[in-house]
């Protein structure tokens, strides 16, 4: 710890410079954020990395392609099952192995409300890092419906690993589709309350307004995925550009602001919310009937080679990079994980402002650490 | 004799209401009366590192509500905390901070290790060069909680645990054992 922040402490006349973390509630996790002041001004941030990595990526290397899987469970912890679809995809791409259209659905399914639970809580904790206390509990109390969902179907609240190489681990319960359906109805009635409470809130609207641009150009140099470049402009939903699983089966639209703004990353997320359930509506009832996983040998080997897949997750577009050297294990794993070139535009978007919107801009940029250190 | 019989339960105030002419006398002990009142109002720290700290959000949250056993004054400072919730793996690089946490805290100070990556590295026990197996390594445990992630039930568990391990702790006669 001290050798990390003492290195570059030369500060100017009148310069400033504070450590944000490793143990600071508004990043979101342990993220070190070292920051030179002028006054309130933000000169310069610089973001330490490292405080949680896990060394998945090695890890891997020495686990067979079925268990692999359940270490990115724990990577993006919001989103565990596009995580573990992004992996499942790789390897059936590997195999050339054709999924099942039951588990095509039931995935797209999982996936959306994945995405839907992640932004209710990305709402309630901007709600929280902003000052406001009350959409933390209304965002958890219909999150706890979905996690009831998830329970009963995958066995596991958060870190499913529901999603193997050939479709999914289990058929869904029975209960599955009716209490879905309960959710989606209880889930869009309260979209306006969440309006009321937060969106036309002024005290909400100054703190976020005009605060953190991101220009389009910058979105893209930066690699920025996700909400965080649709807010600037970028059309970027890997759904509809290179779409997988069942997203070719249904109509949905991808959200594009132009603000670039805080407050256009806020209404990306609320919006994207609104077409997660529509999504959900689409497939919940043609669910088709069949296996729900392909037939795969008992030890996956992967054919010599390197394979890609892209997902879009809550955050961004994550990448499962795979080389193979032919062998039961991968050779190297790598992830691109959207928070990392998310937060790398981080210092862009900080620089000349204050230090209060420092965590305004933290929290609509939505990071979840060990997604970047893996 | 009223109040003490309205007062009955797990949460009972310990000791005994003598009536008198003007209102009454309470006899108990010093060590019950200290113990009753830390048991119930742990303070815990703003901590999570991984997957876990969601969970903890969610015992927070409306469903589970961690505050009907007076644990929801989340400090962001550990000057002001009881209790540590370690939520998530703790890597090398983290581990120095972790201690440094727990030195600031001030006494008597208790710790929760909670899920499987703070009792023994959990699933990342095998062929990783960066996470410490087991945070009992660092700081001193007083409730293990096993699970990835453990449910806000377990937890909830662990912190009811917790309070009765501080219900039947004697407050002057530890001090002595902590000087031998």
């Amino acid at each position: 710890m001290r050798g990390l922040i003492e290195d570059d402490y030369v500060t100017e006349e009148g310069e400033f410079v504070i450590n944000i973390g490793p143990q600071h509630p508004s990043t979101h996790g342990v993220l070190h954020l070292k920051v030179w002041l002028d006054g309130e001004t933000v000169k310069k941030v610089q973001p330490h990395l490292g405080f949680i990595h896990r060394s998945i990526e090695k890890m891997s290397e020495s686990l067979s392609y079925r268990n692999f899987i359940f270490a990115t469970s724990r990577m993006d912890y919001l989103a565990a099952h596009i995580n573990n679809e992004a992996c499942a995809l790789t390897v059936e791409k590997g195999l050339q192995l054709e999924v099942p259209d039951r588990a095509k659905y039931i995935r797209t399914i999982l996936a959306e409300l994945t995405r839907l639970q992640s932004h209710l809580l990305w709402w309630g904790c901007t709600g929280l890092d902003l000052g406001a206390v009350t959409p933390f509990f209304y965002a958890f109390r219909e999150r706890e419906f979905i996690m009831e969902i998830m329970e009963e179907t995958c066995g596991a609240r958060l870190t499913q690993n529901f999603m193997v190489p050939g479709g999914v681990m289990y058929d869904i319960h029975p209960n599955f589709q009716k209490r879905t359906k309960e959710v989606l109805t209880q889930i869009k009635s309260k979209f306006q309350e969440y309006d009321n409470i937060m969106t036309g809130n002024v005290i909400f609207e100054n703190r976020t307004k005009g605060v953190g641009l991101l220009s389009k150009e910058d979105a893209i140099s930066y690699g920025v995925t996700g909400p965080t470049a649709r807010a600037s402009g970028v059309s970027c939903d890997i759904r509809k550009l290179i779409p997988y699983s069942a997203y070719d089966q249904v109509q949905f639209d991808e959200i594009l602001g132009t603000g670039g703004d805080c407050y256009a990353r806020y209404m990306i997320r609320m919006h994207e919310m609104k077409q997660s359930v529509f999504i959900i509506e689409q497939l919940i009832d043609n669910i088709p009937e069949g296996e729900f996983q392909a037939k795969t040998k008992n030890v996956i080997k992967l054919p010599k080679g390197e394979f890609y897949q892209r997902v879009e997750t809550p955050r961004g577009e994550l990448g499962v990079f795979i080389v193979s050297d032919g062998a039961a294990s991968p050779y190297r794993i790598k992830y691109r994980s959207p928070g990392f070139s998310n937060l790398s535009a981080l210092p862009l978007m900080a620089k000349g402002g204050k230090i209060g919107d420092l965590v305004a801009i933290m929290s609509t940029i939505d990071l979840v650490i060990p997604d970047i250190d893996r | 004799m009223e109040i003490n019989k309205s007062m009955e339960g797990p949460l009972t105030f310990p000791g005994q209401v003598h009536e008198t002419a003007d209102g009454g006398i309470l006899v108990t002990k010093l060590d019950d009366v200290i113990n009753w009142a830390r048991s119930n109002s742990l303070w815990p720290l703003v901590f999570g590192t991984s997957c876990c700290a969601i969970e903890m959000m969610s015992t927070a949250g409306a469903k589970h509500d961690w505050s009907r056993f007076g644990f929801e004054v989340a400090r962001a400072t550990p000057r002001q905390a009881d209790l540590i919730i370690v939520a998530g793996t703790i890597v090398m690089k983290m581990a120095p901070v972790l201690k440094r946490l727990y030195d600031q805290m001030p006494e008597p100070k208790y710790v929760i290790a909670m899920g499987a990556c703070t009792i023994s590295g959990g699933p990342f026990f095998y062929n990783t060069y960066s996470v410490v197996k087991g945070v009992d390594h660092v700081i001193p445990v007083d409730v293990y909680i096993p699970g990835c992630p453990p449910r806000p039930e377990a937890l909830l568990h662990s912190m009811i645990t917790l309070q009765e391990k501080i219900k039947n702790e004697q407050y002057f006669k530890k001090k002595i054992e902590d000087v031998r």
